[in-house]
C-alpha cells in the first residue's frame, strides 16, 4: 500500500484531522492568557467535579437497587451524597452560566460552545427530576402526581409517563446520564480548541 | 473585496496579551477534592429527606371517609382522573391555547377507565364472598342509564358518608349496589390487597405505578399531607421537597409562573406555562444568534468586575 492510500484512510483522515484542531497543548495546556484570572472560571470546573460525584454516588446507589437506602444507614448517607453533589452541580453550573452570559462568551465563533452548555444544562435538570420521581417516596409521588399535568399538556405525557418508575428510573440511570456525559465532553471539547473568550476590546467602533 | 466589519457581540478580539502558567491537572484535582470534601460534610450535617410513600392501604386506615368518597367518586365517573381527558381518557377538554392544543391531537395512550380499572376489575379479582358477587352482578348486568340514577344518588349522599364499626354507611336508597361495593373495595384497600391489585394488573412483574398514584392523587388526605410539608402548588410545588431542603430549586422560573396570572388561573395554566418556558428555553439555547439579547452583557458591564485586572493593566 502506498503513502497516498495511507493518507487517504479514514483513520488517518480522522487523526490529522484531531491532531490538527486540538494539538496536545490545547487539550493539555500549561499555560493561559493573563485576563483568565477571576474565581467565576472555577465553576466550570466545580461543575466538572460536581457531575463526577454525582455519577460515582450514583453507581453506589445502584449497586444494591433503588430501595436499599430506604432500609441502610449506609445507603442514606450515599444517598445524602447523591443529593447533595447535585444541589452542587446545580449551584456550580448556574453561577457558571451567569459567567458565562456576563462574559458573552458565545464570541469568536463559539457559539456552539453556548449551545452545548445550555442543551446540557437542560439535560442536567431531566436527570435530577427523573431523579427525583425516583425515589419511591413521599417526594417521589408528591412531584410525579403534580408534574404530570404539565407534562400532559404538551401531549409528552403519552410518551414520558412520570408515574411510571420503571420509566423513570431507566431515564435516570442510563439516558440522562450518557446525555450529560456526551454533552458535557463535547462542550469541554469545544472550550479547550477554541480556548476561553477574551475580554470584551473597549473603545472600538461598533457597528450593527 | 471589503473589510468585513467587527461584531462586538459576535466576534472576540484576537489576544496579544501575556500569558500565565496554568496547570489543568491539578485544578481539577483541587475541584474533585473540594467538592468530596464539602459532599460528604453536607451529607453528615444535613442528611436527606425519606418521608415513607403514601400507601392506599395507609390512607384508607387514616381517613377511611376520605378513601370511600374517592372510590365512590371512580366509581360513579365523577372523579379528577375519570374527567382528566388525553393522555388517560377522552372524557375531559384538552388544555390548550388557541388552535394548539397537542394533548388532544396525540390522545389517549395510558388508557384509564376508572370505574373498572379502581373498582370493578380489583373486586372482580377478589375470592368469592356472595354478597360482593351479587353486587357486582347487580352493577354488571345494570343499564347505563341506571347506572347514572345510582351514581347520582351516590354523588348527592356522598358529602355525609360516614364510617362506622369497620363499615362504610352511605345514608341513600336509592344507590343500589354502590354502598355495598364500597364497603368490600374499603375492606380491601385497608387490608392492603388494593394496592397489590392496582399494580397488578399487568402481570406478576411490574414497574409501572400509574394506577395507584393516580388513585391515590384524586383523595384530599395525600393534598393534605403535601400542605402540611409546603408542597402544593400555590408553595411553589414540586421544586420543593419534604423538611427543610433546598429541592429542585433551580425549577424557580417554572414554578414561578404557576404563582402568577393568567397561568394561575387558566383551565390551559399548565400547556400556558410549559409554553411560555419552551419559548423561554430556545431563545436561551439560541442566544448567541439573537441581536439585542446577545448585546445585553456589553451593556450591562459585568465582564468589568470579571476582567477588572485586565482593564486595570490596560489604562
Amino acid at each position: 500500500m502506498s503513502n497516498a492510500q495511507i493518507e487517504r484512510q479514514w483513520t488517518s483522515r480522522l487523526r490529522r484531522s484531531v491532531v490538527e484542531k486540538l494539538p496536545p497543548d490545547k487539550l493539555l495546556p500549561d499555560t493561559q492568557p493573563a485576563y483568565v484570572a477571576s474565581w467565576i472560571y472555577v465553576f466550570g470546573v466545580t461543575t466538572m467535579a460536581a457531575l463526577g460525584m454525582v455519577i460515582a454516588t450514583g453507581c453506589i446507589l445502584a449497586l444494591d437497587g433503588p430501595q436499599w437506602w430506604h432500609s441502610s444507614s449506609l445507603g442514606h448517607f450515599v444517598n445524602s451524597m447523591h443529593l447533595w453533589s447535585v444541589e452542587i452541580f446545580f449551584f456550580a453550573m448556574i453561577v457558571h452560566l451567569w459567567g458565562k452570559f456576563s462574559m458573552a462568551a458565545w464570541r469568536g465563533g463559539r457559539s456552539l460552545t453556548w449551545v452545548t452548555g445550555a442543551v446540557t444544562f437542560l439535560a442536567s435538570i431531566l436527570a435530577g427530576f427523573t431523579g427525583y420521581v425516583s425515589q419511591t417516596n413521599f417526594d417521589s409521588q408528591w412531584i410525579a402526581t403534580q408534574a404530570k399535568d404539565g407534562i400532559n399538556s404538551t401531549g409528552g405525557g403519552a410518551f414520558f409517563n412520570v408515574l411510571n418508575l420503571g420509566q423513570m428510573l431507566m431515564w435516570h440511570i442510563v439516558l440522562l446520564p450518557i446525555a450529560a456525559i456526551v454533552l458535557t465532553g463535547l462542550h469541554v471539547i469545544m472550550v479547550r480548541i477554541k480556548g476561553v473568550v477574551p475580554p470584551f476590546e473597549e473603545n472600538v467602533e461598533v457597528s450593527a | 473585496m471589503t473589510k468585513k466589519s467587527f461584531r462586538p457581540d459576535v466576534d472576540a478580539p484576537e489576544y496579544k496579551g501575556a500569558y500565565v502558567p496554568y496547570d489543568i491537572i491539578k485544578e481539577g484535582a483541587i475541584a474533585v477534592l473540594v467538592v468530596v470534601i464539602l459532599t460528604a460534610a453536607l451529607a453528615l450535617v444535613f442528611s436527606s429527606p425519606d418521608e415513607r410513600a403514601v400507601t392506599i392501604k395507609t390512607w384508607s386506615n387514616a381517613d377511611a371517609v376520605d378513601f370511600a368518597q374517592t372510590a365512590g367518586n371512580e366509581l360513579a365517573g365523577t372523579s379528577a382522573v375519570a374527567n382528566y381527558g388525553a393522555p388517560y381518557n377522552s372524557n375531559g377538554t384538552s388544555q390548550h391555547w388557541g388552535f394548539l392544543s397537542p394533548e388532544k391531537w396525540v390522545g389517549v395512550h395510558i388508557n384509564i377507565n376508572t370505574t373498572n380499572d379502581f373498582v370493578i376489575n380489583p373486586l372482580s379479582a377478589q375470592p368469592d364472598q356472595p354478597a360482593l358477587t351479587a353486587a357486582l352482578n347487580e352493577w354488571k348486568s345494570a343499564s347505563s342509564a341506571t347506572q347514572a340514577k345510582w351514581d347520582d344518588a351516590f354523588n348527592k349522599a356522598e358529602p355525609n358518608l360516614t364510617y362506622v364499626n369497620g363499615q362504610v354507611h352511605l345514608p341513600t336508597t336509592g344507590a343500589g349496589p354502590i354502598p355495598v361495593l364500597l364497603n368490600f373495595e374499603t375492606a380491601m384497600a385497608r387490608s392492603g390487597a388494593l394496592d397489590q391489585a392496582l399494580v397488578t394488573q399487568n402481570g406478576f412483574y411490574t414497574t409501572n405505578f400509574t394506577k395507584p398514584l393516580l388513585f391515590i392523587s384524586d383523595g384530599t388526605y395525600f393534598a393534605g399531607l403535601a400542605a402540611k410539608q409546603h408542597l402544593t402548588g400555590s408553595q411553589w410545588g414540586m421544586m420543593n421537597e419534604t423538611g427543610q431542603y433546598p429541592g429542585q430549586a433551580w425549577l424557580w422560573l417554572y414554578t414561578f409562573w404557576y404563582q402568577v396570572h393568567p397561568y394561575s388561573t387558566s383551565a390551559s395554566g399548565d400547556f400556558l406555562v410549559w409554553g411560555t418556558m419552551m419559548i423561554l428555553t430556545a431563545l436561551l439555547i439560541l442566544l448567541p444568534f439573537i441581536p439585542g439579547l446577545r448585546s445585553i452583557p456589553r451593556r450591562i458591564k459585568i465582564y468589568r468586575i470579571i476582567w477588572r485586572e485586565h482593564y486595570a493593566n490596560q489604562a
